[in-house]
């Protein structure tokens, strides 16, 4: 197992980072806080050319819920490196890319291309895109399939940067898969994505929200249970700083904020500022 | 709390006075910090409560003083679906989570120009604080309201006393519109995509800067979900898609790819 167990190694100086697609490309979210005082930032998930996205309409209202089927909109990596990344990296956040790939040779490029890029801190495998299939990606709902995208990645990734697996809250397979993508050389894995669900026109789409959230924790407490030497960033359906406090007490280490960013977008600054105060109460404060 | 002085902040605001007009309901919002940076064209995300995570996006169609308050944002709600109507019934004193102001504003021309605008139903609300600037300027203005029926043309009284030139045409304002294009330097348009394919069109062959304030179904509203695609065509004629929250919603009319649009 090479799991991250101890501080060292551990790049995030808070326990709170943004979930993939729900950031924009940083300069939005960085409007209504500083993304410095995140855990990280986490990009939307990356592929090696442009990607025009789906047709709308890409979000519908479920529940405590959202459906989504964005189609992964993405400028493509080699304009995601030069346009958008250094002022990602200025922002001082701590940088997490996400990328996604057709083939285990494309997740192999990517891995190497940004890894190599100045001020990525981790880059995050999407193992779990709710329709991988019509988006054309790799398919990699095996824990087989998963763990060789991960060791694909982890060939050709630059040493110091690390690399965090992210798989489906599917609490059948989920420790099984979180087994598999550690020991093809996940430094971390993030537990939980929009889980496949359909838009009312019954396109493939995912869905994300409160409405997931029980299901993510018990993931998260599966796989803390199971493996309690890997690193887990729990997320689905993290709206408030008691949210995450569940994930982290069922085992999390770290948590990442999604759907709630497009209710709110300063709740990811507030959980973090007030889990913050949990970790350093104030003077004269029990503790 | 916001990081940034002249981008747009997250507010809980007090919804301070409602009032019923026509079709529409007109809702004065203290939101602090959102009129002060507020542009023709700029709009605000509401978010509307009972589970409902994704916002509701209004033009802001008023800015000013109000009950001790420097600048309350006024908006136009059309009861269209559950959120429209659960904001359409807040009582005065509830609070609401606001974030604004949103987008692109409409591009003023330099100087004095004749200025056709198009507005349509409760989409007339972003042209309300565009008239007001380009008077300022000297510039003409002649506007075209536009409505289903008579319920649902903006304030057609006000905006007589004060834009001037006002025609209003129930049903179908394309004729209204072709009548006024010879006169006109520059259009602003702020109405149904219908309408904005039509004047898009009308203008396409003649010598007039055109603008238009898109509505597509927004989510976040505030450029993070990729949730409201935009097909665009650069000056080089290549196809992008962009967000219309954030690259918009004023568009040039000539930049969007109309027959990509869906």
């Amino acid at each position: 197992m090479t799991g991250v167990t101890d501080l060292d190694g551990w790049p995030f100086a808070n326990p709170v980072l943004t979930a993939s697609g729900c950031g924009g490309t940083g300069r939005e979210l960085g409007s209504y806080g500083d993304l410095g005082a995140l855990g990280g930032f986490v990009t939307r998930s990356v592929t090696r050319l442009a990607r025009a996205g789906s047709a709308p309409p890409r979000l519908v209202e479920s529940p405590s819920g959202l459906v989504n089927a964005i189609g992964m909109q993405n400028p493509g990596a080699e304009a995601f490196l030069h346009d958008e990344l250094p002022a990602l990296v200025d922002t001082g956040a701590a940088v997490v890319v996400s990328i996604a790939g057709h083939s285990l040779g494309e997740y192999a490029e990517l891995s190497r291309s940004v890894g190599r890029a100045p001020g990525v801190t981790a880059v995050e495998v999407n193992l779990s895109a709710p329709d991988p299939m019509g988006s054309g990606l790799f398919d990699a709902r095996e824990p087989f399939q998963a763990a060789s995208v991960v060791g694909s990645c982890r060939r050709d990734l630059a040493a110091g940067v690390l690399l965090i697996a992210k798989i489906r809250s599917d609490v059948a397979r989920v420790v099984e898969t979180a087994r598999a993508v550690v020991e093809a050389g996940a430094d971390a894995v993030v537990v939980g994505n929009a889980l496949p669900a359909a838009m009312p026109d019954g396109r493939a789409g995912g869905l994300s929200g409160p409405a997931v959230r029980p299901q993510a924790l018990r993931c998260v407490a599966e796989v803390a249970a199971a493996l309690p030497d890997v690193a887990i960033v729990g997320c689905g359906g993290i709206m408030d700083a008691a949210d995450a406090r569940a994930f982290l007490a069922a085992g999390a280490r770290a948590v990442q904020v999604g759907t709630a960013l497009f209710h709110d977008p300063t709740t990811a600054f507030r959980i973090a500022r007030e889990l913050g105060r949990d970790a350093d109460p104030p003077p004269g404060e029990d503790t | 709390m916001t990081a940034s002085e002249n981008g747009p902040t997250h507010v809980t605001a007090e919804l301070l006075a409602t009032k019923s007009v026509g079709a529409f309901h007109h809702l004065s919002l203290v939101a602090p910090g959102v009129g002060e940076r507020s542009r023709p064209g700029s709009f605000v995300a509401v978010s509307v409560g009972d589970g409902h995570l994704a916002r509701r996006a209004f033009w802001i169609h008023r800015v000013g003083p109000m009950g001790g308050h420097r600048a309350v944002v006024e908006i136009v709600v059309e009861q269209r679906g559950a959120g429209s109507r659960a904001l359409a019934t807040l009582p005065v004193g509830a609070r609401v989570a606001v974030t604004g102001p949103l987008g692109r504003p409409f591009a003023l021309p330099r100087g004095p120009a004749r200025c056709l605008l198009v507005g349509e139903g409760y989409a007339a609300s972003a042209l309300t604080t565009l008239a007001e600037r380009l008077r300022e300027r000297g510039c003409g203005v002649r506007l075209v309201l536009g409505g289903v029926d008579d319920d649902h043309v903006l304030e057609p009284l006000s905006a007589r006393r004060s834009v001037g030139q006002v025609e209003v045409a129930v049903g179908d304002l394309t004729a209204a519109v072709v009548r006024a294009l010879p006169e006109s330097d520059v259009v602003y348009a702020a109405a149904t995509e219908k309408t904005h394919r039509f004047v898009a069109g009308a203008v396409a062959d003649l010598d007039v800067s055109c603008q238009v304030a898109l509505e597509r179904p927004l989510t976040c509203a505030t450029g993070l979900c990729h949730g409201c695609p935009v097909p665009v065509v650069d000056d080089e004629g290549g196809a992008h898609v962009v967000r219309a929250c954030v690259d918009g919603p004023v568009f040039r009319a000539g930049r969007v790819d109309w027959a990509a649009m869906s």
